[in-house]
């Protein structure tokens, strides 16, 4: 056991911060929350200056255009980068996280040479397809179909939850592609551009008051049949190599954050007054330690994927849960810190507890989690 | 970084835990369940395994490893419920002459030093001093001392000082743990002052408390998943209901959780680390316990199966070397500081 980083990742860490440190001055202002245009841009230029320094991709393979770095040069890259305020992956989440690794692992050269450089540009914005009105957390009841038809597939259905959907410029698609198959085996993986005629999207407000997600409807859409990634009907597998990834590092500059946030919530309530109160300070206390661990599980898991081939297994799951309820419980005594202050919603604090509520929901319900952690990891028998 | 067990240190879990079953298995549990008597010669056995003398230099007749080593060791105790002073006997072999060699047997009982600054805190002086197994000690260190009226608590300053077990005059009670008989602590010579570095004792005696609560902790995981695949209701396994699952699920997220906070702590030796490892330890032993004996019904509400043993036990440990509070407490003092 180990925590100490080796004399490279050290270096790593001193190149990357003296980077930070001269790019970071100029960047321009955060857009506003509601401007999605400027947010693209602002995403996508943030995106050109890690690709123009070289450091895209930093945990995408090589020969798929990344950096090849490993897991832990992408925990020091994630917890620096948090530490001096960059930008967040924003909108090019999906194609960093998801479709971009997907395509990496599953893609011809042919598909892997036409997407992923404008992903690691920042040229090109992916959203993610999956979920469905009648298929959430049973994703694999998708319906949305796909009909071949000569070289294309035609498609209609529709999609919803959208995240980034009206600034994407593609979309990873599950689409039904043999409806008498058993239900996981009838499904493809389809880059569906989003320009393509048939496509209509309409955002959805979610309860903090944006539009963060969308509703997708597909109208016999056509999309090229070599926009299929993987073989036709095989898109489930396909699709788990991106949630694995989904459920791995994908919080490691979150965690840095929230540890700080408790830091500041702590010298706010002794400013205000709140920390006489011996209930709040043992609420932050007890978080503090809840951060710390979930901190060092990151740390754990991410040494784990080092030594074991660089995909998060489902230990993931363990982390996944016990993060989205620390979280919710840290913007909670967020509010008790901010007393009245917390029916301001233009507070900080205030936005980000609202959209903590997602975080038990989004990418696998906190229920889902424990069934994944129950059957997967403790081998308990499936059932009802 | 590799935050990741060595090759070696799996080696000595998976020793540790094979030398424990072998010698301290179901029968001997169920044996000082109703003789809670230690063993000394499993106690000598476990000394010349190289339990006590694990971190002492080789030079010394140890073993030469660290405390990250010692907290997989005490965790594997944690697991089999073995009994005995074994956190203050970890920490006292090379200082207190025999220990090593499991001769002696030594058990640390902690008068919690009052601030330096003001009155002393009413509930830190009123606290009971216990005392682990005080029938089967030879000696009895105390640490530290406040101000205070009563005899116990009535230190000079916060050090530490040696006893003869049968110098010191205690109060035995019922303790609710089986295992682990207690006495309060009523007077102590303090003729022999021991120079330990108390400030240290204490942090790594929270530690390898929490190294046990740990192992409880994952043990009641493994007790309720076999369980819960064996038992059948309404012709299924109940682990097979969602509600059965989702209980397990949170207690391996919960072992997992303190596992993380124990082993980082082991190795940075940091003083809010060990405290923020205690507080997530003793959660996770006493309410995997508790998730435990829910999962096993009826059966787990009886003096014959385990689980009670193990609940206890994590009550038990809970108290000793920081309370929840107190953790809670220093650790938001650690945000601002
Ligand atoms: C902010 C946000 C962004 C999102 N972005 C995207 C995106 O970009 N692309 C995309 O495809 N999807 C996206 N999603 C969708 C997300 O993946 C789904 O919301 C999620 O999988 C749950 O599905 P559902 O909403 O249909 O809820 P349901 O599946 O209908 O669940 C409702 C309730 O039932 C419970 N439940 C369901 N099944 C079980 C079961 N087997 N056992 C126990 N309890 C169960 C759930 O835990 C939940 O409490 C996003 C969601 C949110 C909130």
């Amino acid at each position: 056991m180990d925590l100490t980083y080796t004399e490279e990742e050290e270096a790593f860490r001193a190149r990357l911060r003296e980077w930070l440190a001269k790019v970071l001055p100029g960047l321009p202002a955060k857009p506003a929350a509601a401007d999605w245009p400027a947010r693209r841009a602002y995403d996508a230029a943030w995106q050109r200056m890690l690709y123009d320094a070289g450091y895209a991709g930093l945990h995408w393979p090589r020969d798929a255009g990344g950096q090849g770095a490993t897991p832990t040069q992408h925990l020091i890259f994630l917890e620096e980068t948090e530490l001096a305020g960059a930008p967040y992956v924003g909108a090019n989440f999906v194609g960093l996280l998801h479709a971009g690794p997907t395509i990496a692992a599953e893609g011809t050269p042919g598909q892997r040479a036409r997407w992923l450089p404008p992903i690691l540009r920042g040229d090109e914005i992916w959203c993610q397809g999956f979920s469905e009105p009648g298929a959430g957390s049973d994703l694999a009841a998708l319906r949305t179909k796909a009909v071949r038809d000569g070289d294309s597939y035609v498609v209609t259905g529709s999609k919803i939850w959208t995240s980034h959907a009206e600034v994407a410029d593609w979309c990873e698609l599950l689409v039904r592609t043999d409806p008498e198959a058993p239900r996981h085996r009838g499904i493809s993986w389809l880059a569906l551009p989003m320009d393509a005629p048939g496509v209509t999207v309409r955002p959805l407000r979610t309860l903090a008051g944006s539009a963060e997600f969308a509703e997708m409807f597909l109208d016999e859409v056509r999309v090229p049949a070599g926009n299929r990634v993987g073989a036709q009907n095989d898109g489930w597998r396909v699709t788990m190599v991106t949630l694995a990834f989904e459920r791995g590092t994908a919080f490691v500059g979150e965690v840095v954050a929230c540890r700080r946030v408790l830091g500041a919530l702590a010298r706010t309530a002794r400013a205000n007054g709140r920390w006489d109160d011996a209930v709040l300070r043992r609420r932050l206390g007890r978080l503090s330690a809840e951060f710390t661990a979930l901190w060092r599980l990151t740390q754990w898991n991410v040494s784990e994927a080092q030594s074991g081939g660089g995909v998060p297994g489902a230990g993931g799951s363990v982390f996944k849960l016990r993060y989205s309820h620390a979280r919710q419980e840290l913007y909670d005594a967020a509010a008790e810190v901010l007393g009245a202050g917390s029916l301001d919603a233009d507070q900080e604090w205030v936005a980000d507890r609202l959209s903590s509520l997602s975080y038990t929901i989004a990418a696998g319900t906190s229920q889902i989690q424990q069934n994944v952690i129950a059957e997967r990891i403790l081998g308990l028998p499936k059932g009802r | 970084m590799d935050f990741q067990l060595t090759d070696d240190q799996r080696a000595l879990r998976d020793g540790t835990r094979e030398l424990l079953a072998g010698r301290f298995g179901r029968e001997r549990l169920r044996a000082a369940v109703d003789g809670p008597v230690l063993d000394r010669e499993l106690w000598r056995e476990l000394a010349a395994a190289g339990f006590f003398a694990l971190r002492l230099p080789e030079a010394d007749g140890g073993v030469g490893l660290g405390l990250p080593e010692a907290v997989l060791v005490l965790e594997e105790a944690g697991r089999a419920l073995l009994p005995g002073p074994l956190v203050a006997c970890q920490l006292l072999a090379g200082i207190v002459d025999g220990v090593a060699t499991g001769e002696r047997i030594v058990a640390l009982a902690d008068a919690p030093a009052a601030p330096a600054d003001g009155p002393p805190h009413p509930a830190v002086t009123s606290a009971p001093v216990l005392w682990e197994h005080p029938a089967d000690c030879d000696t009895l260190i105390l640490l530290g001392g406040a101000q205070g009226a009563d005899p116990v608590h009535e230190g000079r300053e916060a050090g530490a000082y040696r006893s003869a077990a049968a110098d010191v005059v205690r109060t035995p009670f019922a303790s609710v743990d089986p295992l682990t008989p207690l006495a309060r602590v009523t007077d102590i010579p303090r003729k022999i002052p021991l120079p330990l570095d108390v400030a240290r004792v204490r942090r790594e005696a929270a530690l390898l408390t929490a190294a046990q609560q740990l192992g409880g902790a994952a043990r009641t995981v493994d007790m309720a998943v076999t369980y819960a695949r064996e038992r059948e209701q309404f012709g299924a396994p109940i682990g097979s209901f969602q509600a059965v699952k989702h209980l397990c699920a949170q207690m391996l997220v919960r072992a997992e959780i303190a596992r993380s906070a124990v082993y980082a702590a082991a190795v940075t030796e940091g003083v809010l680390d060990a405290t923020a490892a205690k507080l997530l330890a003793d959660e996770a032993a006493v309410r995997n316990a508790r998730d435990c004996l829910q999962v096993h019904g009826g059966m787990g509400f009886t003096w014959e199966a385990d689980v009670h043993l193990h609940l206890k036990r994590a009550w038990l440990r809970a108290e000793f070397w920081g309370g929840a509070g107190a953790a809670e407490e220093a650790l938001a003092e650690g945000l601002i500081a």
